[in-house]
């Protein structure tokens, strides 16, 4: 509650409404990541709004569920520069693995894989969003064993799976190789 | 190639600590009370005079937008409000700058808003982007607390407050109107503009939407100077760049680059060369999914600046490089970008909400060599439709790609066709 008042707090008086996503959000994340009508109303009368608007909102992006969902969310992603990369390898293992197809939650209740719109980390490709982690550079073993972690109730570690620190070419550094020189920068002038 | 010492993000790969201890060594909020002290119009003088271009994709004059608030500020407040609904098939950009720098973000936030009369920022970031959220929202607890925002933004007596704002997975929400709709928790459907947010944006009130990036390289243009940016790239396409290299390359990568740089020379440079070969290079999308597909001939020899891509009716949009090697299935390629156009349309023009039905299910038709060779023409008169004929430009970066594609590749989608009927004989 003192959450949902803190992001409330952020809009002007009167535009209280500003706060139907990140509500929904919180209200997604504590009830089994989806949403239920309840939840929704419950939103709508926080906010003053008239519930049909807060369905309809709700509705209309991708981020919120409306039946119950997997412990672990697995979205991958198909867009160009995955595909460019092997996601439809990704994709493969990640059914084969769940035993479900696309928007399919497993039996165990383990997992809901989903097909994802382009995430935005392309450079990093092909990649997977599992809840709020990016599991990237992955290829159908990183994939298995990301996945394998997980079922086995571990935390796999997030972020590049071929051991690059983030988005530098994998072979080295192409730029800024001596960040330290570049600290000085004052006004007027360097 | 740009030097070290003219590059702004200079810790786009997180090697160093992202948070204010870190960005202060790098020279973030030093002397920021000084470049307030310049005032608005010399602050927008200076950005108009770096010739500063929007780093969203449209590339218009950053200065020019800020000059268009009232000079004034009347009953209704301003607002600034930075587009972090980075979405743009191939483009991750904003991304790296929010987790690895968001200092620089959270300072060019204060500066612009100072700048257009604004006390408040709202930064609407993508839902899936959390973590970035997370290191964003810690830099501006810290830059609260150390007193660089707040009641008295870095002494000058100015209240800037700052705010973060998750969206929750919707591509059109990264068009200007449609992310201030989203942010007064509506659904991400366009507005009709006149009126332009710098008369009835958030809130009814007056707004500036600028780019993540936009906002993050204006501390740095009024630190070294206007001329000091101008310098950089090419005349009209002036500064530096984030670029995102990605698809068939060897090493895929961001960095910051003089706009204007050939695109051979990033490829291979940063990128590591076409797989293969540069000689195995089909064909390179070189701004998102948004902007027509280059020719390995036109290739060759083109410069990444808004100007020299337009000429070749591409652009650089967001400048999210995507190499396609002798491998790719060009019109597969090009389908993958229609179905995403469909699955992203808002639905609130007819020509959109249906066109790119139609266009995807063509290109798929085509695609499985399931049409007629007339069907490509016809293809082209629905994406003629579509073009032009919506609030948004959505539906016009759905047509696009597909008009890239027939301009350069048509006998490719013959040969599809072809091939397909061919199957289908043998098979009778």
């Amino acid at each position: 509650m003192a959450q949902a008042e803190k992001i409330i707090a952020k809009y002007p008086e009167g535009w209280q409404a500003s706060a139907v996503l990140p509500l929904l959000d919180l209200a997604q994340r504590q009830n089994a990541n989806f949403l239920s009508q309840a939840a929704m109303d419950y939103v709508a009368e926080m906010l003053k709004m008239p519930p049909i608007r807060v369905y309809e909102v709700a509705t209309f992006y991708t981020m919120y569920n409306f039946k119950p969902m997997g412990k672990h969310h697995v979205q991958v992603c198909t867009n160009l520069p995955c595909w460019l990369r092997g996601s439809d390898d990704i994709v493969k293992t990640c059914k084969e693995l769940i035993g479900v197809g696309m928007g399919q939650t497993s039996e165990d209740g383990m997992f809901t894989l989903t097909e994802a719109e382009c995430l935005g980390a392309c450079v990093n490709a092909p990649m997977v969003q599992i809840g709020d982690d990016y599991f990237e550079d992955l290829d159908a073993e990183s994939t298995l064993a990301v996945l394998s972690e997980l079922k086995a109730g571990k935390t796999p570690k997030s972020g590049s799976q071929i051991g690059r620190h983030t988005c530098e070419p994998v072979s080295g550094l192409t730029s800024l190789y001596n960040q330290t020189d570049l600290r000085k920068a004052k006004v007027g002038g360097e | 190639m740009l030097d070290d010492k003219d590059r702004i993000f200079t810790n786009i790969y997180g090697i160093d600590d992202p948070f204010l201890a870190g960005a202060r060594a790098r020279g973030d909020w030093d002397e920021t009370k000084k470049i307030l002290d310049m005032g608005r119009e010399a602050i927008i003088e200076g950005i108009k005079e770096s010739g500063l271009r929007g780093r969203g994709g449209a590339g218009f004059s950053t200065g020019m937008k800020w000059s268009f608030m009232p000079k004034e500020i009347g009953e209704r407040p301003h607002y600034l409000v930075i587009n972090a609904d980075e979405g743009e098939p191939g483009t991750c950009k904003d991304r790296e700058i929010m987790r690895h720098d968001p200092h620089k973000l959270i300072e060019g936030a204060l500066i612009g808003s100072f700048a257009i009369g604004a006390h408040v920022t709202y930064c609407y970031i993508r839902g899936e982007f959390y973590r970035e959220a997370e290191n964003l929202q810690r830099a501006v607890d810290e830059a609260y607390e150390a007193g660089l925002i707040g009641d008295n933004a870095c002494g000058s007596g100015y209240k800037f407050d700052f705010y973060v704002h998750r969206g929750a997975g919707a591509y059109i929400c990264g068009e200007e109107s449609a992310l201030i709709e989203s942010l007064e928790g509506k659904k991400g459907q366009p507005r009709l503009k006149p009126p332009f947010p710098a008369n009835v944006g958030v809130y009814g009130c007056p707004t500036t939407v600028n780019n993540v990036e936009s906002i993050a390289v204006a501390p740095a243009i009024l630190r070294r100077g206007a001329e000091w940016f101008a310098g950089l790239g090419k005349p009209n396409n002036t500064g530096t760049k984030l670029f995102n290299i990605s698809g068939h390359v060897n090493t895929a990568c961001t960095v910051e680059e003089e706009m204007g740089i050939p695109l051979k020379e990033l490829i291979e440079k940063h990128a590591g060369g076409v797989q293969g070969s540069w000689d195995n290079l089909l064909a390179v999308i070189p701004g998102g999914a948004s902007v027509p597909v280059l020719t390995k001939e036109q290739c060759e020899t083109v410069t990444m600046d808004f100007d020299s891509l337009r000429e070749l009716r591409s652009g650089l949009g967001t400048a999210a490089v995507m190499v396609m090697d002798k491998s790719t299935d060009i019109v597969r390629a090009i389908t993958r970008l229609s179905a995403f156009y469909k699955h992203e349309s808002c639905g609130q023009c007819t020509p959109c909400r249906e066109g790119t039905g139609w266009m995807w299910r063509m290109m798929e038709r085509i695609c499985s060599g399931d049409a007629e060779i007339e069907e490509i023409d016809l293809l082209e008169e629905v994406t003629r439709q579509v073009e032009g004929h919506t609030i948004c430009a959505l539906g016009d970066a759905a047509a696009w790609p597909i008009q890239g594609l027939i301009r350069s590749f048509r006998p490719e989608m013959e040969r599809h066709i072809t091939a397909g009927r061919a199957g289908a004989n043998e098979a009778a």
